[in-house]
């Protein structure tokens, strides 16, 4: 299968930084899958993020979205529709007042004809639950709300890729697990493909794969049962395991035989009810 | 020792009108100095209006604070009096800065209290030292510093008013897990070294679960109080007014809804493995 | 607490009033202000109160909340009173004292002017009522859109309005929280002279500036991301359509303005 996003090799400095913030980065994504981005703050996994889009464009190497280089100004709209970017603080990013009028901005710049607008505004807005809220106030909402409100923004625009910058720091719990909920059934059932950034390990467990940054580079790459299993690698990137992973690690470690990538807590409930027999 | 206590609280918000409503309801609380206290809750239970009576930010509707026995609403002086005892760190504080250098931000608390130069001049050095803000920073823009190092600033900001107790709504939000620890642990130490009370507003149980004493709120009220260990036991509850466990302990709760005989009130990992392999041993346990 | 401000002065409501199209109601509006200048008898002035009570009804609006929206205007109401009451010149003295004196004519101007600005401000202020600010400005900028020709960008400067309305809430939160985090450290905003009062306002001030740069800078970097790109080429989900009540709307006007005239052609 071909990437739906390809980096080759990039780097980027910002002016007057110290060291580079992204230093020869190389990574596909692959259509309808979900990766997760984890790092300490500073380990550019923003930056990263931002290459996606071509709201920045690497100083070397290039990115390819759907064979279109972000570096050409031709292909900076085709790339923003096709790659959708929702980022950590749900206020600054609702532009009307009222919900759909939001949800229709994209679409409305982007030319589409009145009636479509309306059927995608409402799909939208029904694919993350909000559809009820349509004639709301947005500042009105809980910060989940507003935050799946931002998702279905850019859903409009019906994007192949949804790229979610710390959608969750802002949130409580609720409102974190309505957005990793949303996210995730957004990948499962509608095909679209999710790069979420996060750095909290209990919501990268759900992903197929993990991204782990350190310095500008790649630190770590898999399957969260083959990064989550490496828990002191983890510790010294400033990162940490979810409970279910150091749970796994401590009961294999006197012998029983669990799998280690039973990572959500009723995954591993399971398994290890199994495992006793 | 201080003590601070909240008799009969309540208040009611845009009373009178139709958008009435009651976020705290006759709520009673003693603290005292010396000691790490959790305030858990969803959203909108009451949490921040109780935070901002401790400093008498806002005006009970009903009932009242007393700091040492007196009422910190009683006069004017009361009321200054408390917001420098009672000292406050709100949910990213770092948007509150404004000083052109970090020392003048951290000494904005301390010259409001009139102190002189030199005790200005220790309280910052010492404030910043706590949460491990070099001096080499003092003379940078407060907005040029790392994200970590802006809630460092703002949180000795309130540190050097040296408050004998210290409320803080939610100050790892958005860093990430090794600065969370690191930040906590600087914290915990400030406490401990000055027998000052540490009130933790916060949403994450894995901090929560790290203070000697447990508060819960729903719906304006106080509903749990004690340790980590007796309100955790209570997995029902919590779930009930919609919080989270704990990791380990949602496990463990997963595990006994399986059939397993867990023991209640397990909330780490190491507590849980250990009951899980003691049962191992049992062969025929009730699974 | 700055959050009690009930900010926009809109009643949502279903009437025939609150169902006119936005433009219809702004063109309308113009009218009643142009036909309040026209006034030129007593007659004119009952009939436009008229007028205004019976839309006021229409549209379920206490009028209450009409009186209500004329109070922070008190002071300029009777500033203009006791102006035309004292200083127009004239014979037919009511009262006469030294340089002061009140005429006839005086007495008859002010009330008039009373009347006038009452009858304005009341009703813009059933526009405002009546229609959510978002309808406002997309009829403002539908109605200004033939200035696009003369490269006046009304696109952008309706987009602007529409921002600024949806982030007045979020700045007074935002003022709301420094606040309490600066009076947490002491800060003490109430009392003091002047100049020490607006120097403690400072505290306030810088952070709330710096917080709003940094939302517009976010803001605008969503915008982007969301493939905004000025207003050319640009569609609207919402179309306004214009339809029979509008037409009848605008019967009314006519008739309204034509009786104001009539009225003033016959002094009654």
């Amino acid at each position: 299968m071909d990437p739906v996003i390809r980096i080759e090799n990039i780097s980027y400095a910002y002016p007057d930084a110290e060291r580079p913030a992204l230093d020869g980065v190389s990574l596909d994504i692959l259509p309808g899958t979900f990766t997760a981005v984890l790092g300490s703050n500073g380990s550019g996994k923003s930056t990263l993020a931002k290459h996606l889009n071509a709201i920045l464009t690497p100083a070397a190497g290039r990115v390819l979205v759907d064979g279109l280089d972000t570096a050409d100004e031709q292909n900076l709209l085709p790339i923003r529709r096709r790659v959708g970017m929702v980022f950590q603080n749900p206020d600054n990013q609702i532009v009307a007042n009222v919900v759909e009028d939001d949800v229709a901005f994209a679409p409305e710049n982007l030319g589409v004809e009145p009636g479509e607008i309306r059927r995608r505004v409402d799909n939208a807005l029904r694919q993350v639950g909000m559809y009820d809220f349509r004639l709301h106030a947005p500042h009105l909402l809980s910060g989940g709300q507003k935050q799946r409100v931002a998702i279905a923004g850019v859903l409009a625009m019906d994007p192949a890729v949804l790229v979610l910058d710390e959608p969750t720091a802002m949130l409580d719990p609720r409102g974190r697990r309505e957005v990793v909920a949303a996210v995730e059934q957004l990948c499962r059932e509608r095909g679209i493909t999710v790069v979420l950034i996060t750095h909290h390990m209990d919501e990268a467990v759900r992903a197929d794969r993990i991204v782990v940054m350190d310095r500008g580079r790649i630190a770590l790459e898999g399957a969260p049962r083959d990064i989550f299993s490496q828990g002191q690698a983890l510790r010294a990137l400033g990162l940490d395991v979810p409970d279910t992973a150091a749970l796994i690690a401590r009961l294999n470690a006197a012998g029983l035989d669990i799998d280690p990538g039973a990572l959500t807590p009723e995954a591993c409930a399971a398994a290890i009810k199994e495992a006793l027999g | 020792m201080s003590r601070l206590e909240v008799k009969a609280l309540t208040h009611v918000y845009s009373q009178g009108t139709p958008f009435e409503k009651t976020a705290v309801q006759d709520l009673d609380l003693t603290v005292e100095s010396g000691g790490t206290v959790a305030l858990i809750g969803h959203t909108g239970s009451g949490k921040s209006t109780l935070i901002s009576h401790l400093n008498a930010l806002l005006k009970p509707t009903s009932g009242t604070v007393l700091l040492d026995g007196e009422d910190i609403f009683a006069s004017k002086a009361a009321i200054r009096s408390a917001r420098f005892r009672v000292g406050v760190v709100f949910q990213y504080p770092e948007y509150q800065l404004f000083e052109q250098t970090v020392f003048a931000d951290i000494a904005y608390g301390p010259k409001n209290l009139k102190l002189d130069s030199t005790e200005v001049d220790r309280r910052v050095r010492q404030a910043a030292a706590a949460v491990g803000l070099e001096e080499s920073l003092f003379d940078q823009s407060p907005l040029e510093l790392s994200g970590g190092q802006k809630r460092r600033t703002a949180i000795a900001g309130v540190l050097a008013m040296e408050p004998e107790f210290l409320v803080l709504d939610e100050p790892t939000a958005g860093l990430d897990p090794a600065g969370r620890e690191e930040l906590l642990e600087e914290l915990f130490r400030w406490q401990a070294q000055r027998g000052a009370a540490i009130l933790l507003v916060t949403h994450d149980m894995s901090i929560a679960n790290r203070c000697q004493r447990l508060l819960v709120m729903a719906e304006g009220r106080l509903i749990m109080d004690g340790t980590p260990r007796a309100v955790f036991a209570q997995s029902e509850k919590l779930l009930s007014v919609g919080l989270d466990l704990p990791g380990a302990a949602h496990i463990a709760q997963l595990l006994r809804q399986a059939g397993l005989a867990l023991p209640p009130s397990l909330y780490t990992v190491e507590e849980l493995a250990d009951a899980i392999l003691s049962l191992r041993g049992k062969e025929g346990a009730p699974c | 607490m700055l959050k009690d401000i009930t900010l926009g002065q809109y009643f949502p409501g279903d009437t025939p009033v609150h169902r006119l199209d936005p433009r219809t109601k702004l063109v309308l509006t113009l009218v009643y202000i142009v036909a309040i200048f026209l006034i030129g008898s007593w007659g004119g002035y009952a009939l436009t109160a008229a007028a205004l009570a019976a839309v006021t009804a229409l549209a379920h609006i206490r009028p209450r909340a009409l009186f209500r929206g004329l109070k922070p205007l008190v002071f300029i109401i009777l500033f203009t009173a006791v102006l035309n009451l004292f200083f127009t010149p004239g014979e037919d003295y009511l009262f006469h004292w030294r340089f002061i004196s009140v005429t006839y004519t005086g007495l008859k101007r002010a009330v008039a002017m009373v009347l006038r600005v009452m009858l304005l401000v009341s009703g813009t202020f059933l526009l405002t009522y009546t229609t959510s600010p978002l309808a406002i400005t997309d009829g403002l900028e539908r109605l200004l859109s033939p200035l696009k020709k003369l490269h006046v960008p009304v696109y952008e400067l309706s987009l602007m309005m529409c921002i600024a309305l949806r982030f007045i809430p979020t700045l007074i939160e935002e003022t709301d929280r420094i606040m309490s985090a600066q009076k947490a450290r002491g800060a003490d905003l109430e009392t003091g002279t002047l100049p020490e009062r607006a120097r403690a306002l400072l505290p306030l001030l810088i952070p709330l500036f710096i917080s709003s740069f940094r939302r517009a800078d976010e803001l605008a970097l969503a915008m982007e991301c969301r493939c905004y790109n000025g207003g050319q080429g640009r569609t609207r989900m919402k179309q306004l359509h214009m339809a029979g009540r509008d037409i009848a709307a605008f019967g009314c006007g006519a008739l309204f303005v034509a009786a104001i005239l009539i009225l003033r052609r016959l002094g009654i």
